[in-house]
């Protein structure tokens, strides 16, 4: 081929990888080179002053941001598996459901398209161990209710009992997955003598796992980014409206339901350390890659399992 | 074919990070006159504020309605509900407005530092503005590194809310001892132990008890001229928060806790105080207002912050900040927007029409003399507060919010009992509050 002609194919393969080119340099690469180049550097937004190592070197001592690692940590090891788990069996007394499916299915999946913030004030109120009509209704019947969200003993279960009643998006994916497991697969585990939790165990579950798996990758990624719900509950429950003359103190009570993205959001926005708060956000990126790349591979396992 | 390819991408990646870099990097302007009177050419001049109410909006009507009057050339079109970050994003976007107004303090020391406000000692010095109109406690709040970059703009202050009916004929604490006893004297406790009047509220998360307020009825020190953290070297916040602990462990934590959320939102009509749920209360100037519109009927006193028994001299004083108002970097129209701010900051007439219809404290001391000022015995308390020479405010820190926060958790875990020891609580404080320098100022 003529030298020409060969320009000419690059630049028509340039202009046909323009759109993804620029989505990528703008939107991803541009981005990640300035996070790294800015978490080297003292930057309060306007200006910049090289520090070397420091932000890394403070990010070691930052007790708020391993108290938001531990805590985002255990939403993913308690809430993305209560959610999974709940979901399918929400989606499961569907399926079993003689009459009244729509409605019911309705019921459960209308909470999730309740906004985050209307949602989580709901909650707090719901639960206020002072005027909430939970506690004063278990209360009535001799039942203590805990603080919810003002005992750090409490505050991560009670956003983990918000995220549950907001299950109804997992709900219909399972859902989906279950009426398409084939009847008749059933229909040979019945005459093969299998019980229902045989049937659940050796049918369905085998049948529906690569949606079970999107939920969890889904959930897990979610999950890391944890931010409103958290910082409305802590809010709402401090009693702090961060009006002037007064500082939230974010993860109220005592750091338990600080997440690692509120906690970036902060020193970046609220403290005006971007440099330290690039630092966090290479973490969260580091992190949710290792993540993404374990299920990634998982899900190339199943293919394989597949063909 | 990948050469090319390769070397596009790195040219735009290097093109972008360059960019990144000087991103809000402008220069300042020029050297300011004394403000656009000279050669009095037509202008339209843009203005941030953060009032939303529609009453707040009003007054700031009303009061602008006297700058034009004064400078008929200027025409100002302002923009209601601002936060901060909308100030920072237009001054990084080089579109700012020509004046902004900011709600807190807490971010002064970075506006200053980093240009984003620009410095308005030239101006002041070119309008030959005395700054002694000001009590000397708002240079603190309104200066940082000997650098003015905001004025003050109306202040609010802290005192003590007392409900007559529930005093029963004491008269207001002027000692921690002397509330202490009283806040026992007056509470009531349904038989099962439920508070169903409280004297007083110490916990540090009841609405207003933050230490920034509480802070200045011990005589309390935040930082030491360098910035580091003065916290666990000044016993004066062992003496607060020990006081504060003993009265907590008094009701018992948990039940205060309980108590504490029956309490309806701090700025509505719900107001425990208002409401008759507590007897006494820290509060602002402002509340006065919000009785006035909300709870008539309620027959109220206001008085001094108590003080700590060994510092009598205190007494008097209390905790001063307030609206800050400035010139954005960028400003298109500087000149014309420092006749707004000086207007808004120093006219007497100005502050006046805006503390009757807002209920704040005027920030200058000929403000506070004016016959025009409406004052009964209530707002009279805030308005000597303000003027008393031993009122002290939050200095500007560049690390302000993170360290109301550190003490305020530490105060929390405190009272709560998670923290056993309090000089280890305190010193852990002083470390993080240092550390945190160190990364944004490298002090």
């Amino acid at each position: 081929m003529p030298v020409g002609g060969r320009h000419r194919n690059t630049l028509r393969a340039l202009l046909y990888l323009s759109p993804w080119l620029i989505g990528f340099s703008v939107f991803f690469a541009y981005p990640l080179i300035a996070t790294v180049y800015f978490s080297f550097q003292r930057y309060d937004l306007f200006t910049l002053e090289p520090v070397g190592l420091l932000n890394y070197r403070y990010f070691l001592q930052d007790e708020a941001a391993w108290a938001s690692i531990r805590n985002t940590l255990w939403l993913v090891v308690v809430m993305v598996p209560a959610r999974v788990l709940f979901g399918l069996g929400v989606a499961q007394l569907v399926t079993k459901l003689k009459s009244g499916v729509g409605v019911f299915r309705t019921i459960f999946y209308l909470p999730s398209l309740v906004p985050l913030v209307a949602g989580t004030l709901g909650f707090v109120f719901l639960l206020n161990p002072g005027t909430g009509p939970v506690p004063t209704l278990l209360s009535a019947i001799g039942i203590p209710s805990p603080d919810w969200f003002g005992d750090p003993a409490w505050s991560k279960p009670g956003l983990t009992l918000l995220a549950l009643w907001s299950v109804g998006d997992l709900m219909v994916i399972f859902l989906a997955a279950l009426l398409d497991v084939p009847k008749q697969l059933y229909e040979a585990a019945a005459l093969d003598g299998a019980g229902p939790w045989q049937q659940f165990f050796r049918v369905t579950l085998p049948v529906i796992r690569p949606v079970l798996m999107f939920a969890a990758v889904t959930g897990v990624i979610q999950t890391l980014q944890y931010f409103t719900q958290a910082m409305v509950a802590a809010r709402v429950a401090s009693g702090s409206t961060d009006s002037a003359g007064s500082v939230f103190t974010p993860g109220y009570p005592a750091q338990s339901t600080l997440t690692f993205p509120e906690w970036l959001f902060h020193q970046g926005f609220r403290d005006f350390a971007m440099g330290y708060a690039c630092v966090l956000a290479l973490i969260l990126f580091a992190v949710s890659m290792v993540f993404t790349l374990f299920l990634l591979r998982q899900f190339r396992g199943l293919g394989e399992e597949d063909a | 074919m990948k050469s090319p390819l390769l070397l596009a991408a790195a040219a735009g990646l290097a093109l972008l990070a360059s960019s990144a870099c000087t991103a809000g990097t402008e220069s300042a302007p020029g050297v300011p006159s004394a403000g656009s009177t000279p050669n009095r050419e037509p202008v339209t001049i843009t203005m941030w504020h953060g009032f939303s109410a529609d009453s707040e909006v009003k007054a700031f009507e009303d009061a602008l309605a006297g700058f034009r009057q004064k400078f008929p050339w200027i025409t100002v079109n302002t923009t209601k509900a601002i936060q901060d970050d909308q100030i920072i994003q237009s001054v990084r976007g080089g579109n700012p407005p020509d004046v902004a107004l900011s709600f807190t303090t807490d971010s002064v020391a970075t506006f200053c530092k980093t240009g984003l406000f620009q410095n308005l000692e030239p101006y002041l010095a070119a309008n030959k503005i005395d700054e002694s109109i000001f009590p000397k406690v708002i240079a603190e709040y309104t200066k940082y590194d000997g650098k003015r970059c905001v004025m003050p703009m109306l202040a609010d202050t802290y005192g003590l809310y007392y409900n007559k009916k529930l005093m029963k004929g004491a008269q207001p604490p002027k000692t921690l001892s002397e509330l202490a006893a009283l806040t026992k004297k007056l509470t009531v406790r349904d038989p099962d132990g439920t508070i169903k009047v409280a004297g007083f509220n110490p916990s540090a998360q009841m609405y207003e008890n933050v230490p920034i307020h509480t802070g200045p009825m011990v005589g309390a020190k935040w930082t030491n001229p360098d910035g580091t953290s003065a916290i666990a070297s000044d016993p004066a916040w062992k003496q607060l928060m020990t006081w504060q602990k003993d009265l907590v462990d008094w009701f018992g934590y948990d039940n205060l806790e309980r108590f504490r959320k029956t309490f309806g939102d701090e700025f509505s009509a719900d107001n425990p105080f208002m409401k008759g749920k507590v007897a006494m209360a820290i509060d602002g100037e402002w509340r006065n207002a919000m009785i006035a519109a909300d709870a008539k009927d309620l027959d109220y006193g206001t008085a001094p912050l108590p003080v700590a028994d060994d510092k009598p001299q205190l007494y008097g004083s209390g905790f001063i900040a307030g609206t800050v108002i400035g010139i954005p970097r960028g400003a298109k129209h500087a000149e014309a927007a420092w006749d707004l701010v000086k207007y808004l900051t120093t006219d007497t007439d100005a502050l006046v029409t805006l503390s009757n219809a807002l209920r704040n404290v005027p920030s200058t001391l000929p403000a506070l003399q004016s016959p025009k000022l409406d004052k009964d015995a209530n707002f009279q308390t805030f308005l000597d507060i303000f003027a008393n020479p031993n009122s002290s405010t939050l200095p500007a820190h560049i690390n302000s919010a993170f360290n109301q926060q550190t003490l305020q958790e530490a105060q929390n875990n405190w009272e709560s009992g998670r923290a056993k020891d309090l000089d280890a609580l305190l010193a852990d404080v002083d470390k993080k509050i240092n550390e945190k320098l160190k990364l944004t100022a490298g002090g």
